[in-house]
């Protein structure tokens, strides 16, 4: 479990004089899963596009698997079939049923046969918990169930990293805790995960490593223990008392008591 | 000659009608499709040349294009004022039909081709079964209205000869001197042309409207 399976070297990244973040170094082990927190703005988004190659980085590398996908000749469509992407507003494709969401790049990405396709698909709709909802149109399904089905589609594609960028973020309070429940299972089950999330619960939970960013660069990391209850950092401290503040008290308390 | 022989002379001349549209409305979609794509996906200079493209032939009237092109192209290659005129107007159509496609694939959030590429998709792929589809749901209404107007604009083909109904009309109209009678014969048959397309493509519209909860 030692070999890191993502490996971020020096990343910086720019929109003309604005760095968005600057010499960040990150390393990944096989099976853990990250959170990343720190207030809106810093890049925390941009981080993951710039992981699986949405956005493209200005310096520094990123290598999967001993391999750099950063490299001016990397195949960046090759490369996303290994890194699963979460968004914050689902993003399902809206004139496909849950099912061919999650087949579709099975078919025609991976070319696996129909019939293999249609198999795996519904499985990975079970695994969410939605095989009763295969049939049913994006709109026909709560947000909950969107961000559930989502989660399937990257899944199908077996990736090695899974990374979630605000995936409770667009949801009713309501509906928070199912995605949740399905991503604390998938963490259960070995998934490495980067997670870019305010849900604190979740981070202390599940987190092995919480990482605070901040203008652009990693203030601080540490285990959830040493963030919440011992921060080295004065801004670490800040942001987290602040949104402890704001997402409910009983996190802290619970944690306290 | 009997009023009946007159009217079915005027009808006679739906077949080119109909074919005159059945050759524009096509070659303008796909030339429409292809110049949208190349709008929204494409570099800057590509960009820029189907801008041009669009805001020249929309910025005269058809009739003044129909006859520049019918001149070029029946300059450059030897074709009949049927073809000619077709082609014609299938050319100013696809600048209408580029603008239509154009705001379609816009109004696709750009979010579909960001999940897409997400999945390992490159980006012909996400175009092809992705944003297309939902392209083309978004694009028929407007395009309902373009298919009616290619009906109609079909009807200057006759200025370059062709013995569409409009041709025959004025025709039957010269000879008979009862203008009323024969243009309300034309007008009958247009309109009945461009109401069933119409028609026919509000159906199609309901037929693939994505099921969603109200």
């Amino acid at each position: 479990m030692s070999q890191p399976i993502l490996t971020i070297k020096n990343l910086t990244k720019k929109y003309g004089e604005n760095v968005v973040f600057h010499d960040i170094n990150l390393s990944v082990n096989e099976g853990d899963t990250i959170v990343i927190i720190g207030p809106s703005g810093t890049g925390k988004s941009t981080l993951l596009r710039c992981i699986n190659l949405l956005t493209r980085s200005d310096a520094g590398e990123i290598w999967l698997d001993d391999k750099e996908i950063t490299c001016k000749e990397c195949d960046e469509d090759k490369v996303r079939q290994h890194i699963g992407m979460v968004f914050q507003n689902f993003l399902l494709f809206n004139h496909l049923t849950a099912l061919e969401n999650v087949r579709l790049g099975l078919t025609r990405v991976k070319h696996m046969n129909p019939a293999d396709a249609q198999l795996k698909a519904m499985q990975e709709l079970e695994r969410v918990g939605l095989q009763d909802r295969a049939g049913h149109y994006p709109g026909q399904l709560s947000g909950g169930q969107q961000q559930r089905v989502a989660i399937a589609r990257a899944l199908a594609m077996d990736p090695r990293v899974m990374l979630f960028d605000e995936p409770t973020s667009a949801l009713d309070p309501e509906l928070i805790g199912e995605v949740l429940e399905v991503m604390r299972k998938l963490a259960l089950e070995g998934m490495t995960m980067l997670v870019v999330t305010h849900e604190m619960g979740f981070a202390r939970e599940v987190a092995d490593r919480i990482v605070f960013l901040e203008k652009g660069s990693i203030v601080e990391e540490g285990s959830p223990n040493d963030l919440f209850y011992h921060p080295k950092n004065e801004r670490t401290r800040e942001f987290l008392w602040k949104i402890t503040e704001l997402y409910g008290k009983k996190d802290t308390e619970q944690g306290n008591g | 000659m009997d009023v009946a022989s007159f009217l079915k002379y005027i009808a006679s001349g739906t077949a080119y009608t109909i074919a005159v549209t059945l050759i524009a409305l096509p070659s303008g979609l796909v030339i429409g499709t292809l110049f949208a794509l190349a709008n929204v996906y494409g570099g800057k200079v590509i960009q820029r040349l189907t801008a041009l493209y669009s805001t020249i032939m929309r910025g005269l009237p058809p009739i003044v294009l129909l006859f520049i092109l019918y001149f070029i192209v029946s300059g450059s290659i030897n074709l009949s004022p049927f073809w000619a005129g077709s082609i014609s107007l299938g050319i100013v159509t696809s600048a209408y039909q580029m603008e239509i496609i154009r705001g379609a694939i816009l109004s696709v959030s750009g979010g579909q081709m960001m999940a897409a590429r997400a999945i390992g998709m490159n980006k012909i792929q996400a175009i092809r079964y992705i944003i297309l589809p939902q392209t083309v749901r978004l694009a028929i209404p407007p395009w309902s209205n373009e298919a009616a107007i290619v009906i109609k604009d079909s009807s200057l083909v006759y200025a370059l000869g062709v013995p569409e109904i409009l041709r025959r009309a004025q025709l039957i109209s010269a000879s008979t001197q009862e203008p009323f009678l024969a243009f309300t014969a034309a007008a009958l048959i247009y309109f009945i042309l461009v109401f069933v397309t119409n028609r026919s493509l509000d159906a199609l519209e309901r037929r693939l409207r994505i099921p969603a909860n109200p």
